[in-house]
């Protein structure tokens, strides 16, 4: 489904991807780790386009994301996003978050678009706070409203950047369950993570990245029991240790 | 101080035989009023279209508006009063100059451009410094969920933008009521010439200074606590704006 | 259009703009601002002092100043000088004062208002630990004021102060009011005696706009100095 070919990226004369390649098909998930710097996030935000890049390039059920000819808001609203520091917009509701681009992007009547949005507050257990503004919610409960707005596009895949690293400790596994309950269902995945145990319980496969590079790409078993690289080697004693 | 105060002079008549020189103050401030309220409304609308182009991917946009910022900031503004008023005319074609100076009120509505553009150099200052105010994920999650750029801008960043704003734009709706007072140089009988005027046929100077000092402040007082209010009606709940002291005038 | 334009007009009258118009204006620019911000210092001081009334006299000046436009409290300051003088010097009627004089008590003690403001927010900025680590090694409040946080204050609001000064050295164009002979009322003079107000108004807007834009660029330069050296 999302082809990633080749890529390769540059800030002035900064090379920050390196002919980065990898495959993601329907239903899979894929979990993209490695030390900080090594261009995790910047290699997802290529896939829709949110950061441009170089050379090479990335399709997206066929359509191919750097082609200038693209019609990138309607391959971005296929695709859901979900940002590490949450990114809800402060001055709306939480219903007007998860509204605003249905009704602004998808042309969906306001009402049904309300619908939609109370079913995903409720699933991900928040129908209670929909008149509620981001800034009255916790960490936790902001990421889940950021996990539900993007679900209210009906996206075709899910993005995640580090959607974890921003949050207290006691608020990562209420987030993590509506991942794994999302993943269960189906839901094509990709995850910038540093939580190995969600890694190893619901991730297909492990992508571990370093300096812009893609150093391994490997079935989620053998990634944990042998991973080849010593430099995933290294990673994997250091963030498994505690 | 050997001055012979007379405070009763406001209710006198004017040598024009029929308003009191009160009214004339009052008159005064309407226009005041007026050439700040319509100048306003142009650097709102020029100056947020400005900041936006100054924080847009487009190189070439970003300088336009860098450039339009640095000539009407870098100008004083009588002289652009001047240029505006004694050399724009000259310089176009010879009808449309002569339409210019012969215009009934010519002096009012050269002050609301002059006003209105200057200003809007300052307030593109202040959008473009509300918009990369807010984090840059903002446009990336307005832009991630397939909203256009000017969407993301129409519906994202402005909206906060100008909340966070709020304050400093406050304070040049202030500075621009107390410089339409240069306006004075080209023939506009606003507050502090209607005062001045006042206090040359009257030559009770300082009652008339005072009278307009009065007026400023009580136009100054109602604008405060009209900024005050919109704030708490547009304040966004859990989210703690912060204030920036406005330091030129 | 711009058929009979003369700019021979401008070269003849060079030294009259600069030597007389520009020289007033720099003049005026630079000692309003030393005792605009010598004032204005005390001013802050007096807002943030704990001495009853005070910080309300300090207040009420204040916002009285930053209240009314310049062009007024340039006609305030040009009848009430001369009476002020009468006080002062205790003469029997009210004083002739020149132009110069004039103007430039009504610029130190109108910019004394914004420079006030600007001072009191970089003496808040500095962290209360200078002041109780002054006051723990004994120093009296001058001292700890002139030595520890007045300093440091004035560092952190070096820019704005300078963009102020900028400002007001546009700001000093409208002593035109009072008819002075600063670099605008030089440029007005020639314009009206030989008819050429396109030109001279032209050559005036251009020279201000060099000079502010050079000034400040280096503000702005100055700036990223500092912002690498914190």
């Amino acid at each position: 489904m999302i082809t990633i070919s080749k890529v390769s990226k540059w800030y002035g004369k900064i090379q920050v991807l390196k002919n980065c390649s990898a495959e993601v098909a329907k239903g899979e998930v894929v979990v993209v780790c490695g030390p900080s710097g090594s261009g995790k996030s910047t290699l997802i935000k290529c896939v829709n386009a949110l950061e441009p890049f170089q050379e090479g390039t990335i399709t997206v059920e066929g359509i191919s994301v750097g082609d200038p000819k693209t019609n990138l808001p309607k391959l971005r609203a296929r695709i859901g996003m979900v940002f590490q520091h949450f990114e809800l917009f402060p001055h709306l509701s939480v219903i007007r978050n998860l509204t605003l681009s249905q009704i602004k992007v998808l042309g969906r009547d306001p009402k049904a678009a309300a619908e939609k949005a109370t079913k995903l507050l409720e699933r991900v257990g928040l129908g209670a706070h929909a008149q509620k503004y981001p800034g009255q919610l916790s960490g936790g409960q902001q990421q889940r409203v950021a996990i539900a707005r993007a679900l209210a596009m009906d996206p075709i895949a899910m993005l995640f950047d580090e959607p974890t690293s921003a949050l207290d400790p006691e608020m990562i596994n209420e987030v993590l369950d509506v991942m794994v309950t999302l993943a269960k269902e189906g839901m094509t995945m990709i995850v910038v993570t540093h939580e190995m145990e969600f890694a190893r319980k619901v991730a297909n496969r492990v992508v571990f990245m370093d300096k812009g590079e893609i150093v391994e790409d490997a079935p989620t078993a053998d990634f944990f029991g042998k991973p080849r690289s010593e430099r995933a080697q290294q990673f994997l004693s250091k963030i498994l240790q505690h | 101080m050997n001055y012979n105060w007379n405070w009763g002079i406001f209710f006198q008549l004017s040598p024009d035989g029929t308003y009191t020189y009160l009214q004339l103050l009052l008159f005064g401030a309407g226009w005041t009023l007026a050439t700040a309220l319509l100048a306003w409304a142009i650097a709102l609308s020029v100056g947020a279209v400005v900041g936006v182009i100054r924080t847009s991917p487009n190189p070439w946009l970003v300088r336009l508006g860098n450039a339009y910022v640095e000539l009407f900031r870098n100008i004083p503004l009588l002289v652009q009063m001047f240029l505006w008023y004694f050399v724009l005319p000259e310089i176009m074609p010879q009808a449309i100059g002569d339409w210019l100076k012969q215009s009934a009120n010519a002096s009012f509505y050269n002050a609301v451009i002059c006003l209105g553009l200057y200003t809007s150099a300052r307030v593109a200052e202040q959008v473009k410094a509300g918009i990369l105010s807010l984090r840059s994920g903002q446009r990336m999650a307005g832009l991630a969920m397939g909203l256009t750029l000017p969407q993301t801008y129409r519906y994202v960043l402005l909206p906060m933008a100008f909340r966070i704003i709020l304050p400093p734009l406050g304070s040049e709706f202030l500075n621009i009521i107390k410089n339409s007072s240069v306006a004075l140089t080209i023939g506009l009988i606003e507050l502090t010439a209607a005062a001045r005027s006042m206090a040359e046929f009257s030559f009770q100077v300082f009652e008339a200074f005072t009278g307009a000092t009065l007026i400023y402040i009580i136009i100054n007082i109602v604008v405060v606590s009209g900024m005050r209010w919109l704030e708490r009606r547009v304040a966004v709940p859990g989210f703690i704006s912060m204030g920036q002291p406005a330091a030129a005038h | 259009m711009f058929s009979n334009i003369d700019w021979n007009v401008i070269i003849r009258s060079l030294p009259y703009l600069f030597f007389d118009g520009m020289r007033f204006t720099i003049m005026l620019t630079l000692m309003a601002t030393a005792g605009g911000i010598v004032i204005g210092t005390l001013l802050a001081l007096a807002r943030l002092s704990n001495i009853p009334g005070l910080s309300q006299i300090a207040g009420t000046y204040v916002n009285l100043i930053r209240s009314m436009p310049l062009v007024l409290v340039i006609f305030w300051f040009y009848f009430l000088v001369p009476y002020i003088g009468q006080w002062i010097t205790g003469a029997s009627r009210p004083i002739q004062v020149g132009a110069f004089l004039s103007a430039l008590v009504t610029f130190t003690l109108f910019e004394a208002a914004y420079f006030c403001e600007i001072m009191r927010a970089g003496i808040q900025s500095i962290p209360r630990g200078q002041v109780q680590a002054a006051q723990a090694l004994g120093m009296p409040y001058w001292t700890s004021m002139l030595e520890i946080i007045l300093p440091q204050a004035f560092r952190n609001m070096l820019p704005i102060l300078l963009t102020q000064t900028i400002i007001l050295f546009q700001d000093t164009s409208l002593v035109y009011v009072i008819s002075v002979t600063d670099f605008l009322g030089a440029a007005s003079k020639i314009a009206q005696r030989d008819g050429r107000l396109v030109e001279m108004y032209l050559f005036a807007a251009v020279v201000y706009f060099v000079i502010s834009l050079a000034a400040s660029y280096s503000v702005r330069r100055l700036q990223n100095r500092i912002a690498i050296i914190r």
